[in-house]
């Protein structure tokens, strides 16, 4: 791919370019500090001045020159504000010393073809920047809301004393609120006790439907697979009122076993998708080969067609965990007050007394995110080796 | 040829079978049989690994659906609560402008007697309130002074003869003699039944005689009331109770008709000195009656909706659910003050549009961007689109509701840049705003996963041979590459939009008022001002617009290839 010689350019083009970002940083700083505009002017003429003197001076030096960058801009910006500003000045003088010297050298071009035009090269940085933004707001809210969990004080944003990485401004009270309250302890317990037998449930009867909708004539399969998949599709809301009706009608609301039958139903699809999509690559003639050696179907069963479908059970079965696990509105109508879960205990905590505990319990959770979807990726990549498929 | 050995165990056919005749199998059935005899066998071992689930979805899924349409048009409770005033009134035209006749008023005592011993008659009057406001309140008020009459006349009774205070005494007199009256009093389980909900089948000891109920109809109907009530759903001994006051109104009202010369049971002399004496009771008409507690029960509007309610089944709900009112003149619009319901519509929609826009305008980049790049370096970013769909719907609500509100990071962030003034700080959370940027940053990775899967799909040297033909770099992208990520671009537009115009819990926590949807109202209805049926014809509504774009769905992508992850 790398048929672009990185040609060095010259040093006004990346200074130039450096006093553009230069103006773009110093517009923040210089509306925090009072005046837009001479922000504006400030960074750009600084920033033009010390690329330039950096370009020219010290091009041989690239390691050298990054150095002093960095730590020009952290002694420069501990003198303006402290250690917050210290951290600040970091950042920036990784990222001049980096930008100028990768402008410089005309490194930015040797990933792209060669008879791109100059504005075509900036169209391509420019694209990635906004998917850049994009992706940052994909993240942002699960980044604010770690370091959070750890504020000091009662508050929802970022207190000085955190802002000035003073460790007073820290601590794990919010953790120990969790741990300690009965209410949030009985909630989780709650949950604890709900998601599991859900998931056997789903798990259970989806697998053997899924199997059965992979054989080759299924009567009415659209219809089956239509009705299967339907608790994904009809609004959460609807089905919350819908089951609130009917099981106060049998005899179901307000009880255990309701909630665990709601959260099965809302969790087959998930399992019925990941199931089939698995027995899709699966090969037919194994199940006739261990048929041919003697094998019952029990056997064969187990000792065939199960291990190669495992890893899509289980990520059904994670998905039909998470599902109940995080499920709300169904929960609201069909539970009452002894199978408060720990979604429904976030709910009333962010609808009526708004308390920090719940930062802590959110970190939690994405912390259990990340290890289903780890687990789930791991998953998907082994079903696709056994069953021959590349790796994506 | 077919491939027989994966049916079963059928072998080829023997050679000298084949001279003539259909060609068999091994065991010597015809071929054609055996086939769809395994065929068949086939398909019933499919349904048979289907089946447990299918049922499974059905009792816990699809019924409580069905029960919620049931809901949407069920409307037993005026019938139930009053059987024979709703009868009675069947008659009635109210386009006189007249009240209706005493019978209907004498019938409505009784019902609302029985109705409110047994504590129903708020719910019928918290139910016409939803079509006819400030019924709620007579039914409260005026289920309180029921008893009045009947004491009044217990009053003048009593001075007549100490007996009718003595409830064992009207026992027997309702007793009587010859053969009992059975219908009366199944006629009486049913209406209880039907108003209570209790169970009313057991033994109650206690039936009129056909000559009292022939002789004295009002007062038996009161009596055998009070008597399956107390015996059956109270579990009390009937002879031992004093009966309900309306069945003095209902003695009275029947001795100024009857004929207690003939009669010879017990108690006999009683009615008759009674009747003789009737001149003594303070006797009022129960439409004077009702209409001294509260002027409108003769306001014939109040009845018109009451017959207009009365039928078991009703469209009153959807019609409400879209702003309209069943009267008794036919559909009418409601008044514009309380048209919100096609205005919440519009809205939801609206709003679900305005999210699923910004979806496919955030999505496409990242999509693009994804399925451009190597493979391994896609992996990593896909994790950035992964994670947030892993993570807890109300985490990320929570998450948005602290970076919005008006002491939150946003705010801070900015006013710290110098870019709000500290006194003006952003409002951004409680309208729209909120939802929009909540909800298309939850939907987000629902447009990305489709749009990502079809991209992957496009070959990149169509691009390149479009530039090659000296196409510009817009030209190419618009007239080569968008067409073919069409489809990806709908696949994620539906599911965006199915799941965003459901979505309950992030409007409810930072909507505010004007930023939910259809759903809160759907949760408010059920929760808290407990008008059922509107909240499940609201949605009804709903859900017939969740499947036809899941219809839609179905025809342009294929349930099948919904994709996770």
């Amino acid at each position: 791919m790398a048929v672009t010689i990185a040609k060095p350019t010259s040093a006004t083009f990346a200074a130039g370019c450096a006093a553009g970002f230069g103006a773009f940083f110093g517009l923040f700083i210089g509306t925090a500090s009072g005046s837009g505009p001479l922000g504006v002017i400030a960074g750009a003429v600084l920033m033009f001045v010390l690329s330039f003197l950096a370009v020219q001076t010290m091009r041989g030096q690239e390691k050298t020159a990054k150095w002093a960058f960095l730590v020009l801009f952290t002694v420069a910006g501990a003198l303006f504000s402290g250690i917050p500003g210290a951290v600040l000045g970091l950042l920036f003088g990784y990222f001049f010393g980096h930008v100028t010297f990768w402008l410089a050298s005309g490194r930015y071009r040797t990933a792209l073809p060669p008879y791109l035009t100059p504005g075509q090269v900036l169209w391509h940085y420019a694209f990635r920047t906004i998917v850049g933004a994009i992706l940052v707001f994909l993240i942002t809210p699960i980044l604010v809301v770690i370091p959070l969990s750890f504020n000091a004080e009662n508050f929802f944003t970022f207190t000085p004393a955190m802002l000035h990485f003073d460790p007073a401004g820290y601590s794990l009270k919010h953790y120990r609120d969790f741990f300690t309250s009965s209410d949030w302890q009985g909630a989780l317990w709650n949950s604890v006790r709900i998601a599991p037998v859900a998931t056997i449930l789903a798990v259970g009867f989806g697998t053997l439907a899924a199997i059965g909708l992979s054989q080759p004539h299924v009567p009415f399969r659209q219809w089956i697979m239509a009705i299967l998949i339907s608790p994904m599709i009809v609004p959460l809301i609807i089905s919350a009122a819908g089951m609130y009706f009917f099981y106060s009608r049998i005899g179901l609301q307000g009880t255990y076993w309701g909630v665990v039958l709601a959260h099965a139903a809302l969790g087959i699809p998930f399992v019925i998708i990941t199931v089939t999509a698995t027995l899709v690559g699966f090969d037919r003639s194994l199940v006739r080969a261990a048929a041919n050696m003697g094998a019952n179907p029990v056997t064969t069963f187990f000792k065939v067609q199960m291990p190669l479908i495992l890893p899509g059970v289980i990520s059904g079965a994670l998905f039909a965990f998470i599902t109940s696990f995080d499920e709300v509105v169904v929960v609201l109508f069909v539970g009452s007050a002894g199978q408060k879960t720990l979604p429904w205990q976030m709910f009333t905590g962010l609808r009526e007394q708004i308390s920090p505990t719940i930062l802590a319990v959110a970190t939690i959770l994405v912390a259990i995110s990340i290890l289903l979807l780890t687990t789930v990726e791991l998953l998907r990549r082994r079903s696709e080796k056994l069953r021959g498929m590349s790796p994506s | 040829m077919t491939d027989t050995t994966q049916n079963g165990p059928m072998g080829g056919t023997p050679p000298e079978e084949k001279a003539s005749g259909p060609m068999l199998a091994a065991d010597g059935r015809p071929l054609k049989r055996s086939l769809n005899r395994a065929l068949r066998r086939q398909k019933l071992r499919a349904l048979a690994l289907i089946a447990p689930l299918l049922i499974f979805v059905l009792v816990t899924f699809i019924a409580p659906i069905a029960d919620m349409l049931f809901r949407s048009v069920e409307n037993d409770i005026v019938s139930n609560t009053l059987p024979s005033t709703t009868a009675e009134l069947k008659s009635w035209d109210h386009t006189t402008g007249q009240p209706p006749s005493e019978a209907v008023f004498e019938d409505f005592y009784f019902d609302m007697f029985a109705a409110s011993e047994a504590k129903q008659h708020t719910r019928l009057g918290t139910r016409l309130n939803y079509e006819d406001t400030g019924v709620s309140s007579m039914f409260r008020s005026s289920g309180r002074k029921l008893d009045d009459l009947g004491k009044d006349y217990l009053k003048a009774l009593k001075k007549i003869d100490k007996r009718w205070d003595d409830g064992a005494f009207v026992y027997s007199l309702m007793q009587g003699q010859g053969t009992p009256d059975t219908a009366v009093v199944d006629h009486s389980r049913t209406a209880i039944h039907k108003l209570t909900g209790a169970e009313t089948a057991g033994d109650l000891g206690f039936a009129p005689s056909e000559a009292v109920a022939k002789l004295l109809p009002d007062m038996t109907r009161a009596y055998t009331d009070f008597a399956v009530y107390t015996g059956l759903v109270d579990g009390k001994d009937v002879a031992k109770e004093d009966p309900w006051e309306s069945v003095y109104v209902g003695l009275v009202l029947d001795l100024q008709k009857a004929d207690v010369s003939g009669y010879d049971g017990p108690g006999a002399d009683l009615l008759k000195t009674t009747k003789a004496d009737l001149g003594q009771i303070p006797v009022e008409s129960l439409k004077d009656f009702f209409a001294k507690m509260d002027k409108k029960w003769i306001d014939p509007d109040i009845w018109a909706t009451i017959q207009t309610y009365s039928p078991k089944y009703t469209s009153g709900y959807f019609l409400n659910a879209i702003d309209l009112q069943l009267t008794p003149d036919g559909i009418k619009q409601r008044d514009e003050d309380q048209q919100i319901y096609i205005m919440l519509f519009k809205r939801t929609l609206f709003m679900s549009l305005v999210i699923t826009f910004s979806c496919i305008v955030l999505g496409y980049p990242v999509a693009w961007l994804l399925a451009n790049l190597p493979a391994a370096k896609a992996n990593l970013l896909m994790i950035l689109v992964l994670l947030p769909f892993w993570t807890s719907l109300l985490v990320r609500t929570s998450a948005w509701k602290i970076m919005l509100q008006q002491q939150g990071v946003i705010n801070d962030v900015l006013v710290w840049l110098g870019m709000v003034d500290d006194g003006h700080r952003l409002v951004m959370i409680n309208n729209q705003f909120g939802t929009i940027v909540a909800m298309t940053h939850i939907l987000l990775p629902f447009m990305i996963l489709p749009l990502y899967s079809v991209m992957q799909g496009i070959p990149p040297s169509y691009l390149r041979a479009a530039k090659s033909l000296g196409a510009t770099n817009w030209t190419a992208f618009w007239r080569v590459y968008f067409p073919q990520s069409v489809p990806g671009i709908g696949a994620g537009s539906i599911l965006v939009f199915i799941l965003a115009i459901g979505y309950y819990i992030t409007p409810e926590i930072v909507g505010g008022t004007t930023g939910t949807f259809i759903s809160n109202r759907i949760a408010y209805h059920i929760s808290s001002s407990l008008n059922w049926g509107l909240g499940a014809a609201l949605g009804a509504i709903l859900l017939v617009i969740v499947l036809l774009l899941y219809w839609a769905y179905d025809r342009i992508v294929g349930i099948d290839n919904v994709k996770l992850g």
